[in-house]
């Protein structure tokens, strides 16, 4: 068996570059290769303004697929993003009803609504053993009813407050979209707790193989736990996002975000069956993604044409890389 | 007895994967109704050997003879086809369906493309006949068989097909000795009727019992053949191993003094019917084997006192105090340190694909971390120590553990666990499919841990190991200790006698002599 | 004999799916302002037929331990494709219909194709070919519409009620059953589905036909899945490319699949089960509706049965001795 030469201490590289993944490498070139794609048809692509726009917008989509990052690597799935991203908007614009405290409130309610979504989630798969598709299938469903239940109801304030409008669309530093700082906020947050604490070992641990996990002495149920409730607050504070940036909150602004977040964790080189994938991995992923979508509206292919392109891309890329081994 | 043409005949068969070499230049002879022991070492090519004869994989060199003219089987469905069917070790057979489904899965019988189950009853009602099955109902979905009875629907499944010769790889591991008499009162009659049985095991005395002739391989080489009883079992062991047996073991200390108090004491541990009463002790620098047959509770009481299993009845002392395990995290705390070596590496040991840095640190994070944030630094140098303590050869922390080999896998394992620097070491055979040179590592290391204070339960269905390595050793029957042997008196005339609960005079029933008194 | 206890404990999801729909529509009956007649089963029956289809297509896909999320874009796919070609004379219609049905299985064969030969993960193959199917229904029908000489006569034939009352659609969903499931269930074929869904390592061991299993399952849930866009354009006269659903049919599929008592693990259930799953979930959902709730409540009462369904199922916890058995 072919075995790296590596020596013994290699640990004083940064993880990032100890082991670069193929699929990681592929997923960047790739990125090169639309933009340079892009570039041919316009120059305006590579102008910095463009790619900051394209930045802002993977944003959004890079904080959701954290959280769905978080879940895949256990080797479990989350379902129920599209309602969670919804609710967290919803909710967070209805706090905004209720004066200045609502106003101050609206953003940590919105994510606290998506916990404890997530903690739903994360019951039902760490303790009562339902498989994770099915179990996000059905919060999603009860996440749906309750915004229904709540805009046809009553009389629901659905305009963000400005908070949201600012983290969303405002710039503090030169010209950063202040989104895209929250989003590489989040996303060294994502790195340093994978790579460097015993929550981030675990749960590659219990990824990987949840008994040997648990008789490791892993407290594996309360590891899945939180991920679900991390990745509940993570969807949700995306649908912050999204409706400070589009100022308003609405039933189906999650809609959009739930395959693609799958998508990008996978095209990033994470394994749909977990325990191994890395954080870089997936914001090539979300860049990849984001860009692929904004290069085929830019230019003007039709809504079917995007589609059928978006999922050929999927599969090819798969093919190159994400193939599972032969049995035998 | 023997016919003039062998039914079947291997000649110099070779086989290699990459660069080492599993077969080399074998030969083997079989003949239709005899039962055939093919005995070694693990990775001495026993498994090579009939993966070839059952078409699983080539061979690079040599002809197979079949009923006297030159067969090659490309897939394991030729070799069927011929009249090769083996059993292989890991169970191939399908939980969720029922056990005639699983008798005819191959080749079901039909009628206008539709699987016709009166024909598949009838078949698997024949077959399990004559696997000693009559017992078993054809529609019980195999998930809910206990692990014999589905060896018994492996055996059926495997005689459905019409085999001239019946491959059994290890085929009794899973059973009691009342199943194992069972099945070989099978095999007796399948050689009655003709058929050329192989038979592959470990377990010395099972094959005194049915075999007529028996091969050893040692290194991928044919080293002897000889008519069964032909040989002591001193003479076989020396075989299989190319060297005196004796010298793997480190001595044992004098018999470790009573007054020391325990580590630990367990006052009768139940569990629903695989335990029954459970008492012992065990005292620091002690090395106490638990043996008798495979499953007889010695599993589930090393799982009980590791917290895994619910609804546990009766006392566990620890240091004297009375203590309340919940589960892996609260065993290994400083409070109670102990740690347990699983059965399966593969499952429940390790990440293969995780690095071993990440395997080795994975239980003592904990102790590795401030805050839940890993100090990276205590955990390179804690890593390295276990690299260099256990000898792990390996090319750097970061590649992953599975392409380490089995043996510096197992000390990963172990490693792991000594990071927690435990007082109360629990193993669940540990040496299980690992090299001579490993195992004797871990002998040797066993027996260090034990010197500087740790008290160690080993399991093992081994009883060389429970011979060489233990101070005493407890006796399982049925969930119950049912003896206690200590110092000389662990021999391997004992173990037997008494793994099978019977008479525990000195002379058992139709028991061969001791390797060693 | 013991044998009926054995077929008792095979059937036992089908049976418990049974029992929870005939509770549910006893209910429903019970306090419909109309009682239990022609036309209430009636509009029942079509309701839940085209869940059932798409719960029967993914259950085959399932019973190998995969799953298909493509089947709500199949389903949506055919829809719109039939709103073109079922239409003109008898003839014509004969070979829309075949056109329609043949579309569904090259569908159901690329995912085969794509999960066997690629060797990707069949949730994230489906993702992406169910982006792609939907692009082309996108394409064919922009806008919503329907051939104008669309042939309402096999549509209102196949949609209306047979002498006595019986709901025609139920009549055609059982001879479906006949024809496709029955057939391929007790083919060696179908035993080597259940096989490899059951434990593929034991299957190869055992010289399972494995790749011809998979390809049959996804083969024929795209078949059955376009026989429900076709049920559907024969209750609308038109087709529709809505994501929404094509989204909600394939996840209520697995719901329904679930109710049905299929182990999304594979290996175990049987398409019955997921029909009468079906039913029972599509006849929760209008439960709400006779008791004269705000229909603004159905979508979170369906959401809390749902939730509650499946969390019913973590009761076997409370037997397991062994905590090992948590982690399969």
């Amino acid at each position: 068996m072919a075995v790296d030469q590596a020596p013994l201490e290699t640990s004083r590289w940064p993880s990032v570059f100890r082991r670069i993944d193929p699929a990681v490498a592929i997923a960047f070139g790739c990125i090169l290769l639309l933009l340079f794609l892009g570039s041919l048809y316009s120059a305006n692509f590579l102008s910095a303004e463009y790619l900051l726009q394209q930045l802002k917008v993977a944003s959004f989509l890079g904080v959701i697929a954290t959280g769905m990052m978080l879940v895949i690597l256990l080797g479990q799935i989350d379902l129920s993003v599209p309602w969670v991203v919804a609710v967290g908007g919803m909710m967070a614009c209805a706090a905004t009803a209720y004066g200045p405290a609502g106003e101050a409130l609206a953003i940590p309610f919105g994510i606290l609504c998506g916990v404890a979504l997530g903690l739903v989630n994360g019951v039902g798969v760490a303790y009562l053993r339902i498989p994770s598709m099915i179990i996000t299938l059905a919060v999603n469903a009860v996440a749906q009813g309750l915004m229904v239940a709540y805009t046809g109801g009553f009389s629901p304030q659905d305009s963000a407050s400005e908070a949201m409008r600012f983290l969303a669309t405002g710039t503090i530093v030169f010209s950063m979209p202040n989104s895209l700082i929250v989003w590489a906020i989040i996303g060294a947050a994502a790195i340093f707790v994978l790579n460097r604490t015993t929550f981030g070992r675990a749960i590659y641990a219990i990824g990987n193989r949840e008994r040997a996990a648990y008789l490791s002495g892993i407290g594996t149920q309360r590891v899945v736990l939180i991920a679900f409730a991390v990745a509940g607050g993570l969807s949700a504070f995306g649908g912050v996002l999204l409706a400070g940036y589009a100022s308003r909150a609405s039933q189906a602004m999650g809609d959009a975000y739930l395959l693609p977040s799958i998508a990008a964790v996978v095209l990033g080189g994470t394994s749909i069956l977990g325990g191994r994938g890395t954080y870089v991995g997936t914001v090539a992923g979300v860049i990849l993604i984001t860009l692929l979508q904004s290069i085929l509206s830019v230019m003007q292919i039709e809504e079917f044409g995007r589609q059928v392109i978006y999922g050929l891309v999927i599969i090819a890329m798969l093919l190159l890389y994400g193939r599972e081994r032969a049995v035998r | 007895m023997t016919d003039q043409v062998p039914l079947f005949r291997m000649e110099g068969v070779s086989k290699r994967y990459g660069g080492v070499r599993a077969l080399e230049k074998a030969d083997l002879v079989v003949h239709g109704g005899r039962v055939h022991a093919i005995l070694g070492e693990n990775g001495a090519g026993k498994s090579t050997l009939i993966k070839i004869m059952a078409g699983v994989v080539a061979p690079d060199e040599g002809r197979m003879l079949f009923r006297g003219s030159e067969v090659t089987f490309p897939d394991p469905a030729s070799a069927n086809a011929a009249g090769i069917v083996c059993i292989f070790q890991e169970l191939s057979l399908i939980p969720d369906l029922s056990v005639a489904d699983n008798i005819v899965i191959s080749n079901p019988p039909t009628t206008f493309g539709m699987i016709d189950r009166r024909a598949q009853r009838r078949i698997a009602e024949e077959a399990l006949a004559r696997a000693g099955g009559e017992d078993i109902h054809p529609m019980a979905p195999v998930k809910d068989l206990p692990l014999s009875r589905r060896q018994i629907v492996e055996i059926a499944k495997a005689l459905a097909r019409r085999p001239s010769i019946l491959i059994l790889d290890e085929a009794t591991s899973a059973l009691t000795a009342a199943d194992v008499s069972k099945v070989f009162d099978v095999l007796r009659r399948l050689r009655t009727e003709g058929l050329a049985l192989l038979y592959i095991s470990h377990r010395m005395h099972e094959i005194a019992e049915i075999a007529d002739e028996c091969t050893v391989f040692r290194n991928g080489r044919n080293v002897a053949t000889y008519a069964a009883g032909a040989k002591t079992d001193n003479e076989v062991v020396e075989l299989m191993i190319g060297r005196e047996y004796r010298s793997v073991f480190p001595d044992k200390p004098p018999v470790a003094p009573e007054d020391r108090k325990p580590v630990i004491e367990v006052r009768n541990l139940s569990w629903t019917d695989r335990l029954r009463g459970v008492s012992l002790v065990a005292r620091p620098g002690e090395v106490v084997g638990l043996g008798g047959l495979d499953g007889q509770g010695q599993r589930e009481l090393l799982l009980a006192l590791f917290g895994v299993l619910k609804g546990v009845s009766g006392e566990v002392l620890v240091d004297g105090e009375p203590v309340s395990i919940g589960g892996p995290s609260a065993a290994k705390s400083k409070r109670i340190g102990m740690a347990l070596i699983p059965e399966d590496r593969k499952t429940e040991g390790l990440m293969l694909p995780m690095s071993v840095r990440d395997n080795l640190s994975l239980a003592a994070l904990d102790r590795l971390s401030h805050f839940g944030v890993i100090d990276r630094a205590a955990e390179r140098s804690a890593v390295g120590e276990m690299i260099r303590l256990l000898d792990i050869r390996t090319a750097g922390t970061a590649i992953p553990v599975g392409a380490l080999s089995g043996g510096n896998q197992q000390k990963v394992v172990i490693a792991k666990w000594l990071m927690v620097t435990p007082r109360i070491i629990l193993l669940n055979d540990p040496t299980r499919g690992i090299d001579v040179g490993t195992k004797q590592e871990i002998y040797q290391l066993l027996r260090k841990l034990a010197d500087s204070g740790a008290a160690i339960l080993f399991y093992s269905t081994d009883y060389d190991e429970l011979i060489g390595c233990c101070d005493r050793v407890l006796v399982l029957y049925d969930g119950a200790i049912r003896r206690t042997l200590v110092g000389n008196e662990i021999t391997e005339r004992a173990l037997v006698a008494s793994a099978l609960n019977i008479a525990t005079n000195e002379e058992g029933p139709g028991l061969r002599p001791a390797v060693r008194g | 004999m013991i044998d009926w206890r054995y077929r008792l404990a095979e059937h036992r999801g089908t049976l418990i799916a049974l029992a929870l729909f005939l509770v549910m529509f006893a209910i429903y009956v019970a306090n419909h302002p109309a009682g239990f007649t022609a036309n209430v089963v009636n509009t029942a029956a079509n309701k839940g037929v085209l869940l059932a289809l798409v719960a029967m297509a993914q259950t085959l896909v399932v019973l190998t331990a995969g799953i298909d999320l493509s089947v709500g874009s199949i389903f949506i796919l055919t829809n719109c494709l039939a709103s073109y070609i079922v239409a003109g004379s008898p003839m014509m219609v004969a070979l829309g219909v075949l056109g329609v049905l043949a579309t569904g299985i090259v569908c159901g064969a690329i995912n085969g194709l794509i999960v066997i030969y690629g060797r990707l993960q069949p949730i994230v193959a489906t993702i992406a070919t169910g982006a792609i199917y939907f692009g082309i229904a996108l394409w064919l029908r922009p806008f919503p519409g329907g051939a104008d000489d669309f042939s309402s006569d096999l549509a209102d034939a196949l949609t209306s009620q047979l002498p006595g009352g019986i709901p025609a659609s139920l009549v055609t969903l059982v001879v479906i059953v006949l024809v496709i499931w029955v057939p391929f269930s007790r083919s060696p074929v179908g035993r080597a589905a259940y096989a490899t869904g059951s434990s593929e390592v034991a299957a190869y061991m055992s010289g399972v036909p494995i790749k011809s299993a998979k390809f049959a399952a996804y083969t024929l849930a795209g078949l059955l899945a376009a026989i429900g866009g076709l049920f559907l354009t024969f209750f609308t006269y038109s087709g529709e490319a809505s994501a929404a659903n094509g989204a909600t049919y394939t996840l209520y599929s697995i719901a329904a699949v679930v109710l049905g008592g299929v182990s999304l693990f594979g290996g175990v259930g049987s398409a019955i089960g997921a029909i009468f799953g079906a039913f029972a979930f599509r006849t929760i959902g209008d439960l709400l509706f006779v008791f004269d709730l705000e229909p603004l409540w159905q979508p979170l009462f369906q959401g809390v049965v749902l939730l509650v369904a499946v969390s019913l199922g973590a009761a076997r916890l409370f037997q397991i001795r062994n905590r090992l058995d948590l982690f399969g």
